[in-house]
């Protein structure tokens, strides 16, 4: 099984990708689709990737709500900083946080929200000592941004990953 | 040309026009910030927001109208999330190491082993 499908949700996905792409569930697409994926998710494993483990998939629907409501938040307070055209040298500024994070795929994701979120981006990290650089546009109260990244972000992704 | 319900169009049409809207200040955004590490904030407006609206948009008109049933929409959400801040990370991560290289402006050391960068003629 294994050594057929090395990963099988991937599969799964691009068989479910390339369905809602071609709009049609006919035998032909599906057939098609399943050669597809077979064939690219075979292609992943000559790469060797970590094998990312889920523990805890519940974790994954609160972390999406949690994400959705935080861009949405940013969305609004960027396009007001924005509109508003005041200063900014003042409030944009540079953080280092420490992570406790090591997972490989979950700093992925984290470094994905924190960037996909408008007023955050994520610039470096160092994996011997577990620090990221972050900028971010309103750094007015550094410890608060440091805890929401740890309390809602990392903790999650730790129950998913670790 | 299919008529569509009154409760539809105006839905549609705030969905689209709040998505174009929140794009156009990512752009103004881009524009008016004055540093590159302020620039990189202002795009994921219209990556974040912006595209869920105008998606929402297109899902509600194509699903009522019935033309096709359209969810096939989240797709494009989905890749647009995962590339842009990828896209960014690399640009502001060429940017950082340049500005370190050159010692513009107040960029933090690096957070990891001491890089060496060579000292380098701004010019060159």
């Amino acid at each position: 099984m294994r050594r057929v499908l090395p990963f099988p949700v991937l599969t799964l996905a691009l068989l479910a990708m390339w369905l809602l792409l071609q709009q049609s569930l006919a035998p032909g697409q599906i057939i098609l689709g399943s050669i597809i994926a077979i064939f690219a998710s075979r292609g992943l494993a000559a790469l060797q990737p970590e094998r990312p483990r889920i523990r805890n998939p519940a974790s994954i629907i609160k972390l999406i709500y949690f994400v959705t409501v935080d861009v949405f938040r940013s969305n609004v307070a960027v396009a007001r900083i924005i509109l508003e055209g005041r200063r900014h040298e003042q409030t944009a500024g540079f953080l280092t946080v420490p992570l406790d994070l090591h997972d490989r795929t979950a700093l992925a994701i984290l470094s994905c929200i924190i960037t996909a979120t408008p007023g955050s981006a994520w610039l470096e990290y160092d994996s011997l000592r577990g620090v990221v650089l972050i900028h971010m546009l309103d750094l007015v109260d550094e410890q608060a941004w440091i805890d929401t990244i740890k309390n809602r972000y990392e903790r999650l992704l730790l129950e998913i990953f670790q | 040309m299919t008529d569509i319900p009154v409760w539809l169009a105006i839905v549609v049409g705030l969905l689209s026009l709040a998505g174009a809207l929140l794009t156009l200040v990512g752009c103004i955004g881009l524009a008016r910030f004055e540093s590159f590490y302020e620039r990189i904030h202002a795009p994921t407006l219209g990556t974040s927001f912006g595209t869920v609206a105008v998606l929402l948009a297109s899902i509600l008109y194509f699903s009522v109208t019935g033309q096709r049933p359209a969810i096939h929409e989240v797709l494009l959400l989905v890749f647009v999330s995962v590339t842009t801040p990828v896209t960014l990370m690399l640009l502001a991560r060429a940017a950082l190491y340049r500005d370190r290289a050159e010692r513009n402006g107040t960029v933090p050391p690096s957070v990891g082993q001491d890089i060496v960068v060579p000292p380098t003629d701004a010019k060159s």
